[in-house]
């Protein structure tokens, strides 16, 4: 019965494709075809480097922030996305690469990091609009990740959609609380939407018109909505959201379409995303520069830890004479 | 202006450009990493220490702080356990093989496979 198959494709393929096809998960272990391990390592590490270099734009208010409930509040956000770093790292790790590698990748600029990252952060309403809407665009992206057909990734993704929720609540309501006070207040709040909205638009990617290789990421589960579908929802959910907060998004293309029942709105300019993910954005250099600063600046940490490990195995292993 | 690149909108904190990015480094020297451990995590009283993830440490005892600082930062635990991936053995080189099948032909190991009376009752 099963000779026909066989002769089609090799047997782990074919439970490989079997796993894929009833929507299971595939372990560390498992036979993968080499493309498939290749996508996800690369994939996960970009997503990893994404979240310690996501650390910088908002740890640069740690200090200025406003009262000491936000400086424990932020800090604790910025201390999740580090953790969230290092379960991404394990997961890739699972994968056969190893965390020193791909930081190397990092800081050598062959491997990248979300372009959201290379906008400033330059008043303090900018926290809140990175919780709300950088953090938003992420959980958008992440939460079908939960399902992704790598168990390793999905579960690594499961405690960070729940860590994100807080994120970007706290950050609704640190705009929420400017919005309701000074005029000047609320201009600071306006000012952030005006200049975040769209780098978060541009999060999701080129229009589905010109990404041309999710294909093979859809048939492998790591993939499951296309680029516009991620940023139709989005919208979608963003919009009342800053109409509770007395806002203006700063689009004047968007309306509600009651046909397909969703927001329309203007595209963001490919011109700059790319000009961004190139390296032209405004904080590119500064954000490399820092974490390379700070991986360097660490070593001896490092080392020191790996010295004092080694003495004291080296200790245990001695035959217990008298040591005073 | 470029298109048709390659762009997986699940970088998770955005697109991320993947065509010409290399996924590995060859030949790059792993030999300094520290080793590596697994995570095992009882999340209250009365309930076991479940696997929740791994990470690098020199020592146990730094494993288990950074244990604590990476997988109980809300309350998630009461008790962890960190255990060099090294040192355990797994059943087999992948998730599923005749290892398990003894098991697959005795149905009569539950329950549900005994025809009792239906006026028999607390059975
Ligand atoms: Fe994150
Ligand atoms: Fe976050």
């Amino acid at each position: 019965m099963s000779d026909v198959d066989a002769t089609e494709a090799p047997a782990p393929q074919q439970e490989f494709d079997a796993l894929i096809d009833a929507d299971s998960r595939i372990e560390p272990r498992d036979w993968m075809p080499e493309a498939y391990r290749t996508t996800l390592v690369r994939q996960i590490a970009q997503h990893a480097h994404s979240e310690i270099i996501g650390m910088q734009p908002e740890g640069e208010w740690i200090t200025r922030a406003p009262s000491l409930q936000r400086k424990a509040i932020l800090m604790a956000k910025v201390q999740d996305e580090a953790g969230h770093g290092l379960y991404l790292y394990s997961a890739a790790e699972t994968l056969g690469a190893s965390r020193d590698e791909l930081l190397h990748l990092l800081h050598a600029g062959k491997q990248k990091y979300s372009s959201i990252f290379n906008y400033p952060t330059l008043s303090w309403a900018d926290v809140g609009a990175i919780g709300w809407l950088v953090d938003g665009a992420a959980i958008t992206n992440q939460v079908p990740l939960c399902r992704c057909s790598y168990g390793p990734y999905a579960r690594a993704m499961v405690r960070i959609c729940k860590e994100e929720s807080f994120h970007q609540r706290q950050g609704f309501e640190i705009l929420h609380t400017l919005t309701g006070g000074t005029p000047e207040q609320k201009a600071m709040a306006q000012d952030a939407l005006d200049r975040w909205w769209y780098p978060s638009l541009a999060m999701f990617g080129p229009p589905d018109s010109d990404s041309t290789h999710s294909e093979q990421s859809m048939r492998w589960g790591i993939k499951r909505f296309s680029n516009d579908e991620l940023r139709q929802k989005f919208v979608d959910m963003t919009v009342p959201q800053a109409e509770v907060l007395g806002l203006r998004i700063p689009d004047p293309a968007l309306r509600w379409d009651e046909d397909s029942g969703h927001y329309r709105f203007s595209e963001p300019d490919w011109e700059e995303f790319w000009a961004v993910v190139k390296g032209r954005g405004p904080c590119n250099e500064q954000r490399m520069t820092h974490r390379r600063r700070a991986h360097d600046e660490g070593a001896w940490v490092r080392e020191a830890a790996t010295a004092y490990a080694a003495k004291r195995a080296a200790a245990a292993s001695q035959p217990t004479a008298s040591v005073a | 202006m470029s298109t048709g690149s390659d762009f997986q909108a699940e970088g998770g904190h955005g697109a991320i450009p993947t065509e010409g990015v290399p996924a590995r480094e060859p030949g790059h020297s792993a030999a300094r990493e520290w080793p590596l451990w697994e995570v095992f995590v009882r999340g209250r009283r009365g309930l076991s220490h479940v696997h929740a993830g791994s990470l690098r440490a020199p020592d146990a005892a730094m494993a288990l702080r950074n244990a604590r600082d990476v997988y109980t930062r809300r309350q998630e635990g009461v008790s962890i356990w960190v255990v060099p991936a090294a040192v355990i053995t797994a059943s087999s080189p992948d998730e599923k093989d005749s290892f398990f099948d003894p098991a697959g032909d005795k149905v009569y190991r539950h329950p549900t496979f005994y025809e009792i009376p239906a006026e028999v009752q607390h059975l």
